[in-house]
C-alpha cells in the first residue's frame, strides 16, 4: 500500500476546484449587468437593512456551546474508529478500556445535560 | 475475485485521469437527475404533473434551469467581503465532489483492455474521506453567511452548521459498529465483508439471506439514516432555509452560478450520503438476493454499476417522500433529538455490541453471558429510569404573594378594575351611532 491510491482524489478534488473556480469566474461575465443601488443592499424582504456591525455583529453564545460539545464528541469518534477497526485483536482488554472510555465521556454528557447545556431556549 | 485494498493504486494515468471525470459526469448527472426527480415525485405526491415540458417527460429541466441560472445577473452585496463570498461556493462544491472519490461502483472491469476496479480509488482510511469532506463543507455554508453581511444568512449560516455538526455527531458514530463487524475502514473491503451472507430455510425452501450490514446492525442503519437527513438539510430537518423564518438561509444573497454551486453541492451530498449508506449497510454493488439466482454474472463485469444505481435511487426516492409527507421541525426540538437521542442511543448500541461480539470472541458459558447481559439491563433501566429535576410546581398567585419576604415592593390589588378614562368617555358619547 502505497501513497499512489490517495493521487486521484487530489485529481478529483482539482477538477472539482477548478469546475468551481470556472463557474464562479465566468459567472459576472455572461449574466447580464444592470445596476440599481437597492439591488446591492442587504435583502431584507424589501424593509430597509438593519445596519451591521463589521464582522456580523453578535450571535448567541450557544453556538459556541454547540460547537464545543462537539469538538469532545469528535474527539470521541476518533478514537472509537482504530479502536472499532481492529476491535478483534484487541480482545476483552480493549473492550474494557473502551466502556471506561465511554463512561469518562458519558460523565461529563450527563454533567452537561443537567446544568442545561443541551437545551436550547 | 473482488477488489481488495491491494488493487488500488496501480491505475495508468489515463485510466485515473478517465475514471476522474467518469466520477465528475456521473455526480453531475445524477444531480441533474435528483433535481427532476424529485420536482416529478412531489409533484405526484401532490396529484399535479410536475415538470413536463422540456425534453421527454421533462427530463431536461433541470438542465434547462442551470442554463437560466448562467445567464443571470451575478449579485455581489455592497456589505459583502469579496474574497471569502466569492470562494465559498467554491469550497461547498470541491467538498461535495471530493467526498465521492472512494465510493465503489462495481468489481473489476475492463477499461479498452486495462483490468481495473470500477471505483476511482480506496484507501485504508477511506470512510473517514467522506466525514472530513462533510466536515469540511460546512466551512463553505457559514463561510458564506458570514460574508454575505446580511442578518438572514448570517442567522442560516449559523443554524445550518451548529445542525450539520450535531448531526455529524450521530453520523459518525452510527458507523463505528460497521467498522467493528467489518474490521476495516476501507470502502472495497466493507463491500466485501457484506457479501457473505447465510443459509436460511423457509417452508422448506432454501435460500442465501444477504450479509448486509441493514439486517446484522439495523439501529446503526436507523441512526445513519436519520443523520443523513440531518447533515443534508433535507426536510424535515431543512430548518437553515426555513423561508418563513430565514428566506432563503445561508445562499439568500446568492445569485446565477454561485448560486447553482450551492444547489450542486447540496444534491451531491444528498447522492454521497445515499451512495455511502449503500455501501456500508445495502451490500454496495452486489445484487440482491433474488437476482444473484439467475447466476454468477450479475455480480461481475459492469451489471453492479446499475445495482449500485438502483439502491441509489431508492434511497433517493425516501428522501423526496420524507420531503412530501413530513413538516418542518421546530430548531429546539432538532436540535434536543440530535443531542438528547441519537448521540446516547448510538453510544449505547455500541457498547452492546462490543460486549456482546467479546463474549462471543470469547466463547463465555451461558451463565456468564445471562450474568453480564443482565447487568448490562440493569445499569442501562437506572439511566433511563433516573430522576430529573423537576421545575418546582408552579403556586397559585395568592399564596406567592404571600411568600414574598417583609418590606417587598407594594402589589396592585389583584382583581383591579382599570377605570375607562375620561377622554375614551367623552369620544363614545360624542359619537352617533352609525346607521
Amino acid at each position: 500500500m502505497s501513497l499512489s491510491a490517495y493521487v486521484p482524489i487530489v485529481w478529483l478534488l482539482a477538477l472539482a476546484a477548478a469546475f468551481g473556480l470556472f463557474s464562479v469566474g465566468i459567472a459576472p461575465f455572461v449574466g447580464p449587468r444592470r445596476f440599481n443601488r437597492a439591488k446591492l443592499e442587504a435583502y431584507e424582504c424589501g424593509i430597509e437593512p438593519t445596519p451591521q456591525p463589521i464582522g456580523g455583529g453578535r450571535f448567541p453564545v450557544k453556538f459556541y456551546l454547540t460547537a464545543m460539545l462537539f469538538i469532545i464528541f469528535d474527539i470521541e469518534i476518533i478514537f472509537l474508529y482504530p479502536w472499532a477497526v481492529s476491535f478483534d485483536m484487541l480482545g476483552v482488554f480493549g473492550f474494557f478500556e473502551m466502556v471506561i472510555f465511554i463512561i469518562t465521556v458519558a460523565i461529563a454528557y450527563a454533567y452537561v445535560w443537567r446544568r442545561g447545556g443541551l437545551e436550547w431556549d | 475475485m473482488n477488489p481488495t485494498l491491494a488493487d488500488f493504486g496501480h491505475d495508468n494515468g489515463w485510466i485515473v485521469a478517465l475514471k476522474v471525470v467518469g466520477v465528475f459526469v456521473f455526480l453531475v448527472v445524477m444531480t441533474l437527475f435528483t433535481i427532476w426527480y424529485e420536482r416529478k415525485v412531489v409533484a405526484r405526491m401532490q396529484v399535479r404533473p410536475g415538470p413536463n415540458r422540456h425534453g421527454p417527460f421533462g427530463l431536461l429541466q433541470s438542465l434547462a434551469d442551470g442554463l437560466k441560472l448562467a445567464f443571470k445577473e451575478d449579485i455581489m452585496p455592497l456589505k459583502a467581503d469579496r474574497v471569502v463570498f466569492f470562494l465559498a461556493p467554491v469550497i461547498s462544491t470541491v467538498c461535495a465532489f471530493t467526498a465521492f472519490a472512494i465510493i465503489p461502483f462495481g468489481p473489476f472491469v475492463s477499461i479498452f483492455g486495462q483490468k481495473t476496479p470500477l471505483q476511482l480509488t480506496d484507501i485504508p482510511v477511506a470512510v473517514l474521506l467522506v466525514l472530513a469532506c462533510s466536515g469540511l463543507g460546512i466551512y463553505g455554508i457559514v463561510l458564506s453567511g458570514w460574508a454575505s453581511g446580511s442578518t438572514y444568512p448570517l442567522l442560516g449560516g449559523l443554524r445550518s452548521s451548529a445542525q450539520m455538526i450535531s448531526y455529524e455527531v450521530a453520523m459518525g458514530l452510527s458507523i463505528v459498529a460497521v467498522f467493528m463487524m467489518a474490521g476495516t475502514m476501507s470502502t472495497s473491503e466493507i463491500v466485501n465483508a457484506q457479501a457473505k451472507g447465510g443459509q436460511g430455510e423457509l417452508f422448506g425452501f432454501e435460500f442465501t439471506y444477504p450479509g448486509w450490514y441493514v439486517l446484522l446492525l439495523l439501529p446503526s442503519f436507523v441512526i445513519y439514516a436519520i443523520s443523513a437527513v440531518g447533515e443534508t438539510n433535507r426536510a424535515p430537518f431543512d430548518l437553515p432555509e426555513a423561508e418563513s423564518e430565514l428566506v432563503g438561509g445561508f445562499h439568500t444573497e446568492y445569485s446565477s452560478l454561485k448560486f447553482a454551486l450551492f444547489f450542486l453541492a447540496e444534491y451531491i451530498n444528498m447522492v454521497t450520503v445515499s451512495a455511502l449508506a449503500t455501501t456500508l449497510f445495502l451490500g454496495g454493488w452486489r445484487a440482491p438476493w433474488p437476482i444473484t439466482q439467475l447466476g454468477p454474472w450479475v455480480n461481475q463485469g459492469w451489471w453492479p454499476l446499475l445495482w449500485f444505481t438502483i439502491k441509489l435511487l431508492i434511497l433517493l426516492f425516501v428522501f423526496v417522500w420524507l420531503r412530501g409527507t413530513l413538516p418542518r421541525l421546530r430548531y429546539d426540538q432538532f436540535m434536543r433529538f440530535g443531542w438528547k437521542v441519537l448521540i446516547p442511543a448510538s453510544l449505547i448500541w455500541i457498547l452492546a455490541l462490543a460486549g456482546f461480539k467479546t463474549m462471543n470472541n470469547e466463547n463465555l458459558p451461558g451463565w456468564q453471558r445471562g450474568l453480564w447481559i443482565g447487568g448490562f439491563a440493569v445499569i442501562l433501566l437506572a439511566i433511563l429510569l433516573w430522576p430529573r429535576k423537576r421545575p418546582a410546581p408552579k403556586l397559585p398567585l395568592e399564596e406567592e404573594v404571600a411568600q414574598r419576604p417583609e418590606g417587598s415592593f407594594p402589589l396592585p390589588p389583584i382583581d383591579l378594575q382599570v377605570p375607562v378614562s375620561p377622554r375614551a368617555k367623552r369620544i363614545t358619547a360624542d359619537r352617533e351611532p352609525v346607521q
